[in-house]
Order: C-alpha cells, then structure tokens, then sequence
C-alpha cells in the first residue's frame, strides 16, 4: 500500500511546505543576510554583477536541465562550451570573420555537437552518461589540434611565422559588455532562455513528450511517442544551450583561452540539481535550475564580500548542492525518479 | 514509510486451547497507514493440511496481509499464534524462522540475477549464513539438487549452474516454490502463484500442493481464479475493506462468495454474452511470422467483433499485438487495414491509423512513475490539447475529468497520481484514454492481470460496447474463463501458429483447453 493513499497528517504537511518552500526560504534569508551585513551587496551594480556571473552557469545548467528531463545526462557540456570559446577566437582571430559570423559558426558548431551525442545515444544506444563522457574527453582533445594547445589571442604568431590577422571585434565583445537599459546583455540573455526553457518544458506538447521519456521511456514509446527524435532533440538544445554560454564566455575573457569552459561541467550539472529541489517538484526544470544558479551566485558572491579566498569557493559550491539534494531525496515524500542509465 | 500509526497492541491475548490447533491463527490483526487503516481486524485460521483460499479485489487488503505474514510490517495490532504459540514476526527472516514462506507474485522481486539457478535455490542458506558465502558452485550443486528435487524439477547440472535469468517465467516461479519448500515451512503462503504458468504448469502446481496438505503444510492461496478456487481450496476467505466479508468451507457457494467480494454492488451481467459478429474485415494479415521459429499465418481481424486471442505464455499472442501496434516488428508478414497497405514503422504511425494497444504489463510498459491521471491520459493525443504546440491546462483537465467519471474511475480527481490508485483503477485509465479516442483497432494484451473484479466487468463492458459501436477489438489472454465472458470469436494460439478459430457459442470450454494444450 503506498504512503501516497493516506491523506497527509499534520507532520507530512510540514514536510511537504519544507521541501516546497524551504529552498527559496533559504535563498531569501542568505540574500537578507548578506544584503544587511554588507551594504554593498544589495545595490543594483552588484546585484547585476551577481546575475552576470550566474549567467553562464545558469544557461550551460538549462542545457543539462533539458537532457535530465529525458532521463540522461550531459557530461559534454562543459566541453562544448569550451570549443565555443575556441570556435569564435578562431573565427575571428585567424579568419578575421566578422562577430556575426562567429556566432553563427559557433552556434552550429554547438548544434553538431548536440547531433553527434544523439547519433551515439538513441542510434548507437550507448548510455547518455558514456556516450556523453566519451564526446567530452574527444572535443576538450580534438580542439587544442589545430592550434597545437595554444590559446587564441589577438596579434599571436601563426605556426608559419606570420601574425594573426584578425582579432575580438567590439560588437563581439558586447554580447558580455553590453547593457539593454540597465540591465547587462548576458543577463537579460539569460532570462530569456529561462523563459523560453520553461515555457518549451512545461507549456509545450514537446516538453511533455520530453519528461514522459525521462518518467518511462517504454511506456512513453507504447503511447505513441517518438522517443529516440526527442530523446536526441534534448542533447541538440543542450548543445546549442552550451554554445550560447560559450559565446557568453569567451566575450568576457576576450580571448581563446584553451582551458576555458571545462570548470563549468560540474556547475551546471550542480546547478541543474539544485533546481529538482525547488517547489517539490521533484523533477529537473527551468526555473529551479535558474533559482540553483542564482542560489550559487549569492553565496560566491556573499562570501566573497566578507573576505573569504577563491580556493574556499569550491567547497561552498559543494554545500551548497548538498543542502539541496537533501531537499530533494532526504527530506521529500516525493522521491526524485533521476537516475540516468549508465 | 511514514507517520505509520503504531498500536504497541502486541500484547499476547490468550489462545484458546479448545479449539482444534491451527497451523496459523491471526487474531484481530490490524493495520494503518497514516490515518487510513488497511486492515480492520482480520481474524482467520489456516489449518494443518488444507488449503485456504483468500479472495478479495484489489485494495482489500491483501497485499498488506501478505507483507504482515512475511514479517515485512512489524507494526501491525493483533496477535498471530503458530501451533498455539504466539509469535512476533518482525522481519523476513524472524517469519521464515517461525516457518512461514511466502512465494510473491512479483517473481523478479525475489529472484537474484546474476547468480546462478543453483545459488538461487540454496540462497536461504546463503542468507542465514548456513553456507558460506564464498563456496565454489560445485559444492553448491548437491544441496541444489535436493531441493529441486523435491518438486521433481528434473533440472540438470547444465541447467543449475545456469544464469537465473535464462530461465522462463514457469521456471522461476518454481524456483522459488523448491526454495520456500526447502525450508520445510509450516505455513506457504501462495501469491498468486498461477499468473505466469501455463496449464501443464499449474496442474504440476496443484499436484504439488495436494502432496504438501498430505504433510500438514497449511496453505494459504491467494488468487483472482474462482476456477482455481473450486479445484484447490478446501477453506475459503474473502477480504473487503480490510475486514472478512465470508468464510466458507467446500464446497463452495461461489456467487455468495464474489458476491462479499464486491460488496452491494451487483455482479456484472457480462457473462451473459449477447453475441455480435462483425463481416467487414478491418486487418488483414498475411504470411505473419510470430516467432523466430513459426510457419508464417494468416488471419482476418473483424470491426463489430470482440476477437478473443488466447494461448499459454511464448504462444506469441504479445509479438502479434505489438506487431499490429508497431511497437515491434515480425520476422516477416505485411498487413493490410481497410484492404488498404498498412506498415507501421514505430507506435506513432499505429497511433495515426487509430489502431490502439493496452500492454500486458502496466507497471512496465504503461505506467509513468510521478504522473496524474490527465497527464497518463492526454500523452497519446497530446495534439488534441493543444494548439500549435502549446499546451491547453483546461482542456486537459477536463478530458480528465471526462474520463474519470466514464470509467468510474476512483481517485481524487485528474491530478491525482497514477501511482496512488489501485490496479483496476489504473488499468482503467490506461484502457479509457484509448477508447475514449474512438479507436478503429483497439488491441488489449492480459487487460485483466491485476484488476480486480469490479473493474474486470467495467473494462470488459467497455470493449463489447466498442465493439457494437464498430471497432474492431482484440483481447489477448491465457484464461479461458475470461475469454469466454468477453470475445465473440476465439482464436486458440500455439507456438505462433493458429489451431482453432470459432465462434464463442459454438465451442465449449473443453475444446479450447484441449487446442490450446495440442503440442506442435
């Protein structure tokens, strides 16, 4: 007999207002506490430095929250993000394209890529885990080739002795400089994939095919539905998602740095679980992986105001995702259905 | 498990020493869950030697009862006594010591992979530290052999040091009957133990359990089968709401017994079938191939007519629907629907054709963990609430609502979780949101496995109405009782190939055993 039949006691209420509220609950007082020890934290500058820094973080984590909704997992994200970085320098630097066609590059770049893991992954029917970990190892290698491990900058020396001709154009590095209003440009390009992210998962019958895949793929398939097109459309969004942040990226650093995107694997796969915390909803989406990385930046930032050193940060990110996967599986009665194949 | 009320009733009530001693008494047992309570004060006798047979519709309590026996619930009320003793049976393993078994319906639940049919058998010893964990299979084997023999299981060393998976769903069950015998139990409880075997299988079964009575094992059988129950029980016990509604001793009054079973509601009508023939075929299948070794059939499928397609397991019943559905695909054969070409390449282009299929197993195939009722139900016709694309919350509620009160399906609403409702009530959605489709072919595959009475008879009434309505409805099932309650038309199904093709009220009962029990 399921626990689920009984009508919820007082307890069990409490239970649930926890676990539905008690991450937001969490995040609002971090945010009071920080804003009221340090007056400089609340003003609107910070507060926009705070969500610009989440940004990448946020979007490599709504392309990670789309292939947990169908059950799998995107390990290469990071990766993908990294050659985004390496695809724009490289577009401009040594092809002296213009911005536009670097990003464009760059976003087809991230499309292939999500194409290659579902090709491995609903055709080859490797596990998303394997599939994906293997993907990662093959592009973090497969860039550094051409440019014999060196990062691109503006004004390097080419292999054959001649100078690069190109370099970062400034529309370029708008896409992180720049403001709509007040509001910085990765910010409000942020927001809009959270609100695109949301809608598409929760508000389309495409969204719906993807969490019935992620609930049970079998049942979904005798239920009339493609799962191997959607199963595969999830990795070409997280690919794409990943290009995005790339640009976001390798705009803020200005230059092709080879190691760039490859710390933030694990963030957005933390971020991304963060969210299945959030509201109870016990399922991976959009707005619990937006409130994940946001969580996230408060405490970096927070922290960081009151002096803490950057080598403290990894283990704050690490708490941080612990308290919320208590949220989601220690203390909810509804349990989290997450456990990609492997 | 949580907010379980705990009644520290344990206390030991005194047993009365001028009854006969029964094998097992249960004495008031009582269980809740939360503030639901399951179990209201059970009260029930196995005695030595005879078979008890418990009757009840899902959500009766059953289940609950079961797991109380296999010391799986240690906080339940009331007082159980085996042989006159009281006893506290906490864990699995205080129920085994005590001498209960329990052989679970759920075979994958209890059966190890990985290891071998051998390990399998002796793996409560291994449990109890009886043989060291780390022994070579070939000091296994004697002890193996033992055990299988005692159910003349016949098996070979070839087939002991077998991995347990490559065994059949027959062959696992009695697995796991040698393994709860091998413990020389003093009280089997059986869940049902029919569901997986074939006829041959099931005799071996009876067989077996006359010989244990002859031994003075009590036996408790637990089954939705009234045939099984004429044929096995000497006692009989029906469960409803947690309570016993009838104790009857063979032989038996059966309508007062299903009557108890299903409360003040009436029994259904349907057996009292009002034949439909159909005459315009709507499949046609040609040089079908079921199985990897099968001759190629062929077979017309009819609109207007229940076609009932019955055979024991592997008889290919399930290849031919998902077949039909798309869902796998045939060695070979084409097919053609309306005369007209039809190949499905994957479920959705079935689905386009309006051609329907309800899975044999729910919880695998049809079941999604976490999802309402409007959800399970709109998934199919997800274009049919929507509007390019975007989800319509209202409509979906309200086909939800639509179809819960068509069906007469019990829950809270269209929200409520798939999970949380019984087997009939779930099997009720995942049959309605085909039918409420208006389906041209309407494939059902075991409709009726874990469905209790009540809702049998609703499900049943639903597909000879769409039927008469034109559809073209196919039951695939292995019981011959409820084939005849359901089809017009019989197809009897062995090994792939088909042997009887008749209309229901031309052919008895024993003809379709004996088609159906026709060796190739």
């Amino acid at each position: 007999m399921p626990e689920t039949l009984s009508t919820p006691g007082t307890g069990a209420r409490i239970q649930d207002a926890v676990v539905k509220y008690g991450f937001i609950a969490i995040t609002v007082i971090l945010f009071l506490y920080f804003a009221l020890t340090e007056p400089s934290f609340a003003s609107s500058s910070s507060l926009f430095l705070l969500l610009k820094f989440a940004s990448v973080t946020a979007i490599l984590g709504l392309g990670v929250t789309f292939t947990m909704v169908v059950g799998g997992l995107d390990l290469s994200i990071g990766a993908t993000a990294g050659l985004a970085v390496q695809l724009a320098a490289m577009a401009m630097v040594f092809y002296n394209l213009t911005g536009t066609t670097a990003v464009v590059v760059v976003l087809i770049g991230g499309v292939l890529v999500g194409l290659l893991n579902a090709f491995l992954i609903v055709i080859c029917k490797i596990p998303d885990l394997l599939a994906t970990l293997g993907m990662m190892f093959v592009i973090q290698g497969a860039k550094l080739i051409p440019v014999s491990g060196q990062s691109v900058s503006s004004g390097m020396v080419l292999r054959d002795g001649s100078v690069a001709p190109g370099s970062f154009t400034p529309a370029f590095l708008k896409i992180d400089r720049g403001f709509i209003g007040p509001v910085p440009l990765p910010v409000v390009i942020m927001l809009v994939l959270v609100v695109v992210s949301w809608f598409f998962l929760s508000r389309t019958t495409w969204g719906r095919v993807m969490y019935a895949i992620g609930s049970n793929p079998q049942a979904a398939r005798l239920s009339g539905v493609r799962v191997g097109l959607y199963h595969g459309l999830a990795y070409v969004i997280s690919g794409l998602f990943a290009s995005i942040g790339g640009l976001i990226l390798v705009s803020r650093i200005g230059q092709g740095d080879v190691n760039a995107g490859a710390s933030s694997l694990l963030e957005a796969v933390a971020v991304a679980l963060v969210g299945t915390s959030v509201l109870g909803l016990a399922k991976p989406n959009a707005w619990g992986t937006f409130l994940g990385a946001l969580l996230i930046g408060i405490v970096l930032t927070g922290l960081t105001m009151k002096g803490l050193q950057y080598y403290h940060q990894d283990t704050a990110k690490g708490l941080v995702l612990i308290v919320a996967l208590l949220f989601s599986f220690t203390i909810s009665r509804r349990k989290v259905r997450y456990s990609p194949a492997t | 498990m949580q907010d379980i009320d705990s009644p520290e009733e344990q206390g030991i009530v005194g047993g009365g020493p001028d009854t006969p001693v029964a094998v097992l008494e249960l004495d008031d047992i009582t269980m809740s869950f939360g503030p639901n309570q399951v179990l209201k004060g059970v009260t029930l006798q196995l005695r030595p030697g005879r078979v008890t047979a418990l009757l009840g519709a899902n959500g009766a309590g059953k289940s609950t009862l079961i797991k109380i026996l296999s010391g799986v619930y240690a906080d339940h009320g009331g007082c159980i006594q085996i042989s006159g003793q009281p006893v506290v049976m906490d864990t699995p393993l205080a129920a085994a010591r005590h001498g209960i078994q329990t052989v679970h319906q759920r075979i994958d639940e209890t059966i190890v992979p990985g290891l071998t049919v051998a390990e399998n058998l002796v793996f409560e010893e291994i449990v109890r530290g009886e043989i060291p964990p780390v022994r070579s299979l070939r000091r296994l084997l004697p002890r193996a052999r033992q055990i299988a023999a005692t159910l003349d299981l016949g098996w070979s060393d070839a087939t002991l040091t077998k991995d347990v998976f490559e065994l059949g769903n027959a062959d696992s069950q009695m697995l796991l009957l040698a393994r709860a015998l091998s413990q020389r139990p003093k009280v089997l409880v059986l869940d049902e133990p029919t569901s997986t075997l074939s006829a041959s299988e099931v005799e071996r079964l009876f067989t077996l359990i006359r010989r244990l009575c002859s031994d003075g094992v009590g036996i408790l059988y637990v089954t939705h089968r009234l045939s099984e129950v004429h044929e096995i029980a000497d006692d009989l016990v029906v469960l409803r709401d947690g309570q016993v509604k009838d104790r009857q001793t063979a032989p038996f009054d059966m309508p007062v017994a299903v009557r108890s079973m299903l409360g003040e509601s009436t029994l259904d009508q349907s057996s009292q079938l009002v034949e439909q023939r159909g005459t315009q075929v709507a499949l046609h299948l040609q040089g079908v191939q079921l199985l990897r070794r099968s001759e190629p059939i062929d077979l017309d499928l009819r609109y207007g007519e229940v076609t009932g397609i019955i055979g024991l397991i592997g008889a290919g019943k399930s290849e031919l629907a998902r077949g039909i559905f798309g869902a796998d695909r045939w060695p070979q054969g084409t097919m053609l629907l309306d005369g007209k070409p039809y190949a499905p390449r994957r479920t959705k282009d079935a689905v386009r054709h309006r051609i329907y299929l309800v899975p044999e197993d729910r919880t695998a195939e049809a079941m999604l963990p976490g999802w309402s009722i409007a959800w399970t139900k709109s998934l199919p016709f997800l274009a049919a609430v929507s509007r390019s694309g975007i989800l319509h919350f209202k409509r979906e509620h309200a086909d939800g609502v639509q179809l819960i009160s068509d069906f007469g399906v019990v829950s809270t609403g269209p929200d409520q979780v798939m999970d949380a409702l019984s087997g009939g009530n779930q099997q009720k959605v995942v049959v309605g949101r085909w039918m409420q489709a208006g389906p041209r072919v309407m494939l059902l595959d075991e409709p009726f496995r874990g469905v209790d009475i009540g809702a049998r008879g609703d499900i049943a009434h639903r597909a000879r109405e769409q039927a008469r309505e034109g559809a073209c409805v196919v039951v695939l099932t292995s019981d011959v009782e409820e084939i005849r309650a359901i089809a017009d038309r019989i197809i009897v199904l062995v090994e792939g190939q088909i042997r009887l093709d008749s209309y229901t009220t031309q052919i008895d009962n024993d003809a379709i055993v004996t088609s159906m029990s026709e060796v190739a």
